[in-house]
């Protein structure tokens, strides 16, 4: 080290001790929590940057809910354990938080989603009675947890109104809530109050977004599970044109296939007949209008590996431990204009009764759960057989 | 210490010489001291479970199988709430009146799915009696000094994306010395690993048998050394706690359910019934000792009270039988057939265990034959184990947390 060098490092130094002595004093401890690592790292510092945010109390308090933009998951959690303890601490002066300022984090919709719904439930514990009053308003929330809570009264709402024989209003009230809901088990209720109880249509695949129209391919072998990770031409290259070897030396090749499913499911064994230790692909196309952030959501109970745009996503070797809605979800990025996907599904040795389904579902939506619908989307296929529905979430 | 007279300092050494015989026993982890389910240094419980013995009852935020720990004068417990089960939940209350002392929540960084009979807060938190190491099914495993500051926190999905199952993750940690052991042990991305009790950071970690696994490790003592036993599908890994090092195998179609029970350096097994082995200090494949086909846990883990062994099988029937031998001793149907919960005993002659529906039972062991002497519906669902403390038990549903007491 020459003494030029020396000179821009003790330069530098002075520097970052004046930015750190003028910054707020919760600012070094927040970047020691945002920097949380994986397998642990960074842990150390967390744990006595948590302690020096609580020890600021309320001061901290909107500077830690605010960080939480900027946060992964683990550091979300680090800022919600320093918010609640700040909290607790206060319980005797409650005066001491800002209440006022918890009300306008919880109602700015820039600020992280579930760092809002922190917000509400601190604003609900502490503020005034007029928490209440602000859910209706978050109907269109982008916060997942806040908009359920809106959609939940409005649930009620029509309930009250279908036992009070107003069933027009009923329709419009379920309707609407129809259009805000995002979570599977609201909207399963409020899908089946509007086909039973109003009569009324309702397109659930369409609502969640589900990918009907693919074409598949299969069976290929997995004897042994061992195709699982054998690559197969599929994953090379896509031609819906070309014949293969599949099982058994059996040429095989692609066909078109569409679900009328509610939940979009792509039963294998529909096209291709109960099998064993086989798998299939499923190839569809996406057209997005432009390009941006979006999650794929998949429910599959076989073995499966993803594709988008070419690109490996995920894949997990588990067989028939159960399936559900959103099982897995996969953040992507779609482009502009055409998109690819191509889903490989295992089926398994197993023979009990429980072990058949060689299938998945899958859908494309924003990180609230709203379906983004492409541009091309053929209208959902009718005739629509009984319907069926993977096994409930836990609750 | 010049202030103080001769009597003084008399009784102060006294005190303090006296202070680790008079401490209470904690419950520190799933079925107790080295997750055997029993405590010989609690004497005293209750024998008559009633509204009487019933020292209070409070309402949980969440659902959850994990049991209570027992630490001084409080109780630890974990829950899971929300639609999809993503809030978590830590709470400690006061042992004396069941008040609240502390509440912290986190999000599940995991995925959250499980079979409706479980739930996300399934395997039981691990204590080294100066922190909670809270796991969950989402493989969140959060680390609390006693007055519910965060020391630290791992995302074991974050780290490892395939570890998990979608039936639910259930193995509850162990600390052994100054590591927490862990089998997050699935159809995929399987293993074992013990943690850094200070910084939450890797000891060690090694592969797993890639299949679905609900036990939990125990721990034994071998040669005055601790040991902890994995068990699998595929039997028995024995390993050094600190650094993971292999010490011994046995291999055999163990259960992935019930739990094995440790007993100084004797382990009893639940595979091909119940098989009970000695652990070699040299390493060697452990000395079989006997094999009982007949005698096959359900979903309770096995018990062992001084010299004998005690099992639950699928239709609620209990056996005693001997644990020199493994030969029956006697069995006795309990109340109600199925028990997810595990028996725990402290040493009053008595065992305690709750049925599916919610009954809590005592049985008598003193008898030629064991007899449920007292029980109390608790009118809820009851899948985890209770936990014992010198004087009380406490066992909790979905809903609520009891504390019974003599």
């Amino acid at each position: 080290m020459n003494l030029s060098s020396i000179s821009t490092s003790l330069f530098v130094g002075i520097l970052s001790l004046s930015s750190v002595a003028s910054a707020e004093p919760w600012s070094a401890p927040i970047a020691h929590i945002l920097a949380v690592g994986p397998e642990g790292s960074g842990n150390p510092d967390a744990a006595e940057a948590g302690q020096t945010l609580t020890a600021l109390g309320s001061l901290a308090l909107l500077p830690s809910l605010e960080a939480m933009a900027e946060a992964n998951p683990l550091a979300r959690n680090w800022l919600r354990s320093v918010v609640e303890a700040i909290v607790a601490d206060a319980a005797d002066s409650p005066g001491s938080l800002p209440i006022e300022n918890i009300k306008a984090f919880l109602l700015d919709r820039k600020n992280d989603p579930l760092a809002r719904h922190l917000a509400f439930d601190l604003y609900t514990l502490l503020g005034p009675d007029d928490a209440f009053t602000l859910i209706p308003g978050m109907i269109d929330d982008p916060s997942p947890p806040l908009r359920r809570e809106a959609v939940a009264l409005q649930i009620k709402e029509g309930n009250r109104l279908f036992a009070a024989n107003d069933k027009g209003a009923s329709v419009t009230t379920f309707k609407s809530a129809l259009d805000a809901a995002r979570d599977v088990d609201q909207i399963d209720e409020i899908a089946k109050t509007l086909r039973k109880g109003l009569s009324q249509t309702v397109d659930l695949q369409r609502q969640f977004g589900f990918l009907s129209h693919w074409n598949v391919i299969g069976p290929f072998d997995n004897t042994d599970q061992a195709g699982f990770a054998k690559v197969s031409p599929p994953e090379e290259s896509i031609d819906l044109s070309a014949s293969y070897s599949g099982k058994d030396d059996k040429m095989i090749a692609w066909q078109p296939y569409a679900t009328s499913d509610d939940y979009g499911m792509v039963d294998l064994n529909q096209p291709y007949s109960p099998l064993k230790q086989v798998l299939g692909y499923a190839y569809t196309e996406y057209d997005a209008p432009a390009a941006r952030r979006a999650e794929l959501r998949l429910g599959c109970k076989n073995a499966w590996k993803i594709w988008l745009n070419g690109e490996y996503l995920f894949g997990r070797d588990e067989y028939h431990r159960g399936i559900r809605i959103d099982q897995y979800v996969l953040p992507i990025k779609l482009k502009k204009g055409r998109n690819t996907i191509l889903v490989k599904v295992c089926q398994n040795e197993q023979e009990q009764d429980w072990t058949v389904e060689w299938q998945f579902q899958l859908r494309i939506c924003d990180e609230s759960g709203s379906a983004l619908l492409a541009t091309d989307r053929p209208p959902t296929p009718e005739a629509a057989p009984a319907p069926r529905r993977p096994a409930a979430p836990a609750n | 210490m010049r202030f103080l007279s001769k009597f003084s300092r008399q009784v102060l050494i006294g005190a303090l010489l006296l202070a680790p015989c008079l401490t209470r026993a904690d419950w520190l982890n799933f079925r107790g001291p080295d997750a055997s389910g029993y405590d010989a240094t609690i004497t005293e419980l209750p024998t008559e479970l009633s509204e009487k013995t019933q020292a209070w009852k409070v309402a949980l935020p969440g659902r959850g199988l994990s049991s209570p720990l027992l630490i001084g004068d409080r109780v630890f417990l974990t829950a899971a709430s929300g639609p999809e089960q993503k809030q978590l939940h830590v709470l400690c209350f006061a042992a004396a009146d069941g008040a609240l002392i502390w509440e912290r929540r986190f999000w599940a960084t995991g995925r959250t799915m499980s079979h409706k009979k479980t739930n996300v807060a399934a395997p039981t938190a691990a204590s080294d009696g100066k922190r909670i190491y809270a796991l969950y099914s989402s493989n969140d495993l959060i680390c609390l000094d006693l007055d519910g500051r965060v020391q630290w926190m791992r995302g074991l999905t974050l780290d490892y994306p395939n570890a998990s199952n979608s039936l639910g993750m259930a193995s509850s940690p162990l600390v052994v010395g100054d590591t927490l052991v862990a089998q997050i042990e699935n159809d995929s991305e399987s293993f074992a690993a013990g943690f850094d009790l200070l910084t939450g950071a890797n000891r060690w970690k090694i592969d797993r048998p890639k299949s679905a696994n609900w036990t939990s490790p125990v721990s034994l003592r071998v040669d005055g050394e601790p040991v902890v036993a994995l068990q699998s599908g595929d039997g028995i890994l024995g390993l050094v706690p600190a650094t993971g090092s292999p010490l011994f195998t046995l291999p055999g179609n163990a259960s992935t359910i019930p739990s094995s029970a440790a007993s100084g350096d004797q382990l009893i097994v639940p595979a091909n019934g119940l098989t009970a082995v000695r652990i070699s200090p040299d390493g060697a494949e452990p000395t079989a000792l006997w094999k009982e086909e007949n005698n096959r846990p359900g979903t309770a883990s096995p018990l062992v009270i001084g010299d004998k062994v005690y099992v639950i099988n699928n239709a609620g029937v209990i056996a005693c039988s001997s644990l020199a031998t493994g030969e029956r001793v006697w069995r006795t149907r309990l109340e109600g057939g199925a028990f997810s919960a595990s028996p725990v005993a402290g040493n009053n002659g008595h065992l305690y265990v709750c049925n599916e529906e919610g009954v809590l039972q005592a049985v008598d062991l003193s008898g030629a034959e064991g007899k449920v002497v007292s029980s109390i519906a608790l009118g809820e669902t009851v899948l985890g184990t209770p936990s014992l403390a010198q004087g009380a038990i406490y066992v909790r549903s979905d809903g609520h947390l009891w504390k019974f007491r003599k």
